[in-house]
């Protein structure tokens, strides 16, 4: 990779100046085949109200093979190059690391020389990941000390089961695998989501389930058994050793995204909990550290809605309610909003968190969702619901698409989840409200999943300066 | 060139080193910027200028106690000049930066401050200059006569301790310019200009870097003959 004489402008010492940046042109969105018939693909989706092609897809690369699943991905760098500790601050914003969460195949795609037109220009083969670090399904990207960190969901063997599932690193220039991240892992077992405070040099993971447990399909009886996963672990970031374990409880299944605070100055952070199996309802985590120990305190929690079982599918006739499925959280780079996608009840949630520990709900929209069926605006009928979300740099756009994983789609919405990407505006003092011109549309053979804007949004960047 | 001149490149490189953002000022900022006190500036750049210290003197004293052997003077600062010239080559030739140092916990600066001079070759580029300054006649070594009563051995002995002693002064000297130039920047980035400025102003110095030290190692070689 070509290194640069100055650091890349999207580099922002701090969130308050990432704010500042110019508003995103392009959206990369990674699209998945549920059925695995076609190979999956990175959409390029105009987001410039000025062009002409505002809301649509303008470039589609699709990849050599199929059946991996496309979920999360990141960048090869991100603002945290800018930390004083590394020293060097001149790589390029550049590729897009593109996990298969299925094949555990890994595709490197160069935004260069055209960002409209993005090229594949490497591909790292499962068995190379499972040799160099005996990890599976790799899932979040994050660009940090070292190169770039990728958690995974399953270990070795057929099933992901053979040995606990972590992180990794990888090269940044040149993208080498270069082993496990952890020394010491303690109890930790399974894996999903981890972030960082980078200038305190803390770690934060979260659990999901292992490749068995979601693979498939969700599986029933282990969700009532309490058997996904309900804890959160914190490490010691450089020294790469688990310290401490906090367990929510069995009742609270999938302790999924991590959003610490942007400010590192701000030692606090957010954790979405999917579902607690007592009474359905959603959960907002809030943790924190004090006296050096970590703590998390639940401080929001959304109910179940009750539902006509004619409605249901299979999985929750027995129920008569909707569960709201907290699958995705997002935070504005000031620290103020926290939007929870509720996927199963179909609304999006903004939350004023400028006091973390008591948020306080600010807006909401309603698209989709398993029982209401609530169309966008623009009169379309939209399957699934609110998923992943992405709030832009400056905080006033809020991007979401409506698939959470293709077994897991069809259980939920049986009719089917047509890819889309749609978007809400922010209020200036807070509200949503969704934009009835804003609907992209991937078609009926591919789903969304995750969103990355280009020079960075508020789920990739990690800063090194407070915003002060 | 004579002892003044030395001593100034002495100074200047230690103002060089300590206005490079490698060398760790961003990291004074950093601190006084999360614990909003300007107290934190000055304290993180006590532990980057002990650990840059440190590595400066850890380069030089194995040649000030090689300057003892007179009558090897010139092979010797021959030798250092064209290792400070290889790793400079070395460095421009192979760009990469060591990115390990970036695990170092933000908490042990010192550590993190030697380690970086060092992989920088902070050190080796004070070497010819402190070379240069360990000939120059010190106070009551010239004498030819003087030495003779003690003996060889003694002139030796007095050689040697007397090298080391620059060593520690040229360490010192740096230390401090390096340290001045860190603290000055840091203090207006915190105070004055903000984090913009380090976004704006942030150059990647690592060529520069390189062809510094290939050019300490030229003038070494050139000092020598």
């Amino acid at each position: 990779m070509l290194n640069t004489l100055r650091p890349d402008p999207t580099f922002h010492p701090s969130a308050r100046l990432a704010m500042e940046a110019p508003a995103e042109l392009i959206a990369y969105t990674v699209l998945l085949s549920p059925d695995r018939s076609r190979p999956d693909a990175l959409a390029v989706v105009d987001v410039d109200p000025q062009s002409a092609a505002y809301g649509t897809v303008i470039h589609r690369l699709v990849m050599p093979h199929s059946g991996d699943e496309f979920h999360h991905f990141g960048w090869n760098a991100c603002s945290s190059v800018l930390s004083p500790l590394s020293g060097h601050a001149f790589l390029q914003r550049r590729y897009l690391v593109i996990p298969g969460i299925r094949s555990s195949r890994i595709y490197i795609v160069d935004t260069q020389p055209d960002p409209r037109a993005p090229v594949l220009v490497k591909t790292i083969e499962p068995d190379e990941l499972l040799r160099k670090t005996g990890y599976s399904r790799p899932h979040t990207v994050h660009c940090g000390p070292e190169g770039i960190y990728i958690s995974t969901l399953g270990g070795a063997g057929p099933d992901g089961t053979q040995g606990p599932p972590g992180v990794f690193v990888m090269d940044c220039e040149n993208f080498e695998i270069l082993g496990r991240w952890e020394i010491e892992r303690g109890p930790q077992k399974l894996h999903y989501d981890f972030w960082w405070n980078l200038p305190r040099d803390y770690m934060v993971s979260s659990e999901w389930g292992l490749p068995p447990q979601f693979e498939s399909g969700i599986v029933a009886e282990d969700l009532l058994a309490g058997k996904y996963g309900h804890a959160v672990h914190f490490w010691n970031l450089r020294e790469r050793r688990h310290v401490q374990t906090i367990d929510l409880g069995a009742n609270h299944q999938m302790a999924l995204e991590v959003r610490p605070a942007h400010d590192p100055a701000r030692e606090y952070g957010f954790l979405g909990v999917v579902v607690d199996t007592a009474n359905l309802e959603g959960s907002i985590w809030t943790w924190y550290r004090e006296n050096g120990r970590f703590r998390i305190r639940k401080s929001a929690t959304i109910p179940a809605e009750s539902a006509d079982a004619g409605r249901l599918p299979a999985l929750l006739k027995g129920f008569g309610a909707v569960p709201p499925l907290v699958t995705d959280i997002d935070l504005s780079l000031d620290d103020r909003f926290l939007y929870v996608a509720c996927w199963g009840t179909g609304e999006l949630r903004q939350y004023d968190v400028t006091d973390p520990m008591k948020p306080t709900l600010a807006g909401s929209v309603r698209v989709g969702g398993i029982a209401r069926r609530t169309a966008h605006p623009n009169g379309r009928t939209v399957g699934g619901g609110p998923q992943m979300t992405e709030i832009s740099r400056d905080g006033r756009r809020v991007y979401f698409t409506n698939s959470l994983y293709s077994s897991w789609d069809d259980q939920f919405y049986p009719d089917g989840v047509p890819g889309v990407q749609l978007m809400c505006k922010v209020g200036a003092g807070g509200g949503i409200e969704l934009d009835p011109a804003f609907c992209v549309d991937f078609g009926p053979h591919y789903r969304a999943h995750q969103i990355r804007l280009q020079g960075g949004d508020c789920s990739t960047d990690s800063f090194c300066y407070p915003s002060a | 060139m004579n002892t003044a001149a030395l001593w100034l490149a002495v100074v200047g490189l230690g103002l060089y080193h300590g206005l490079n953002p490698a060398m760790g000022w961003p990291l004074a900022v950093a601190n006084g910027m999360a614990e909003r006190r300007a107290g934190a500036v000055f304290a993180t750049v006590l532990p980057l200028g002990g650990g840059h210290a440190m590595a400066i003197a850890v380069a030089l004293a194995p040649f000030a106690w090689l300057g003892w052997y007179l009558e090897w003077s010139r092979a010797i600062r021959t030798g250092a000049g064209a290792l400070v010239l290889l790793f400079g080559l070395y460095k421009l030739a192979r760009p990469r930066h060591p990115r390990m140092l970036a695990r170092i916990p933000p908490g042990r600066l010192a550590w993190w401050s030697f380690l970086m001079a060092t992989a920088h070759g902070a050190g080796l580029m004070l070497v010819p200059f402190m070379l240069g300054l360990c000939a120059a006649p010190a106070p009551g070594m010239a004498a030819g006569a003087g030495a003779a009563a003690t003996g060889h051995a003694g002139l030796m002995g007095q050689l040697a301790r007397a090298n080391l002693d620059t060593a520690l002064l040229v360490t010192a000297v740096h230390a401090l310019a390096s340290m001045l130039a860190g603290l000055g920047m840091a203090w207006l980035v915190y105070r004055h200009l903000g984090l913009r400025f380090l976004r704006r102003t942030w150059f990647d110095l690592d060529a520069v870097w390189g062809a510094s030290l290939a050019l300490a190692g030229a003038a070494g070689i050139a000092l020598a003959w």
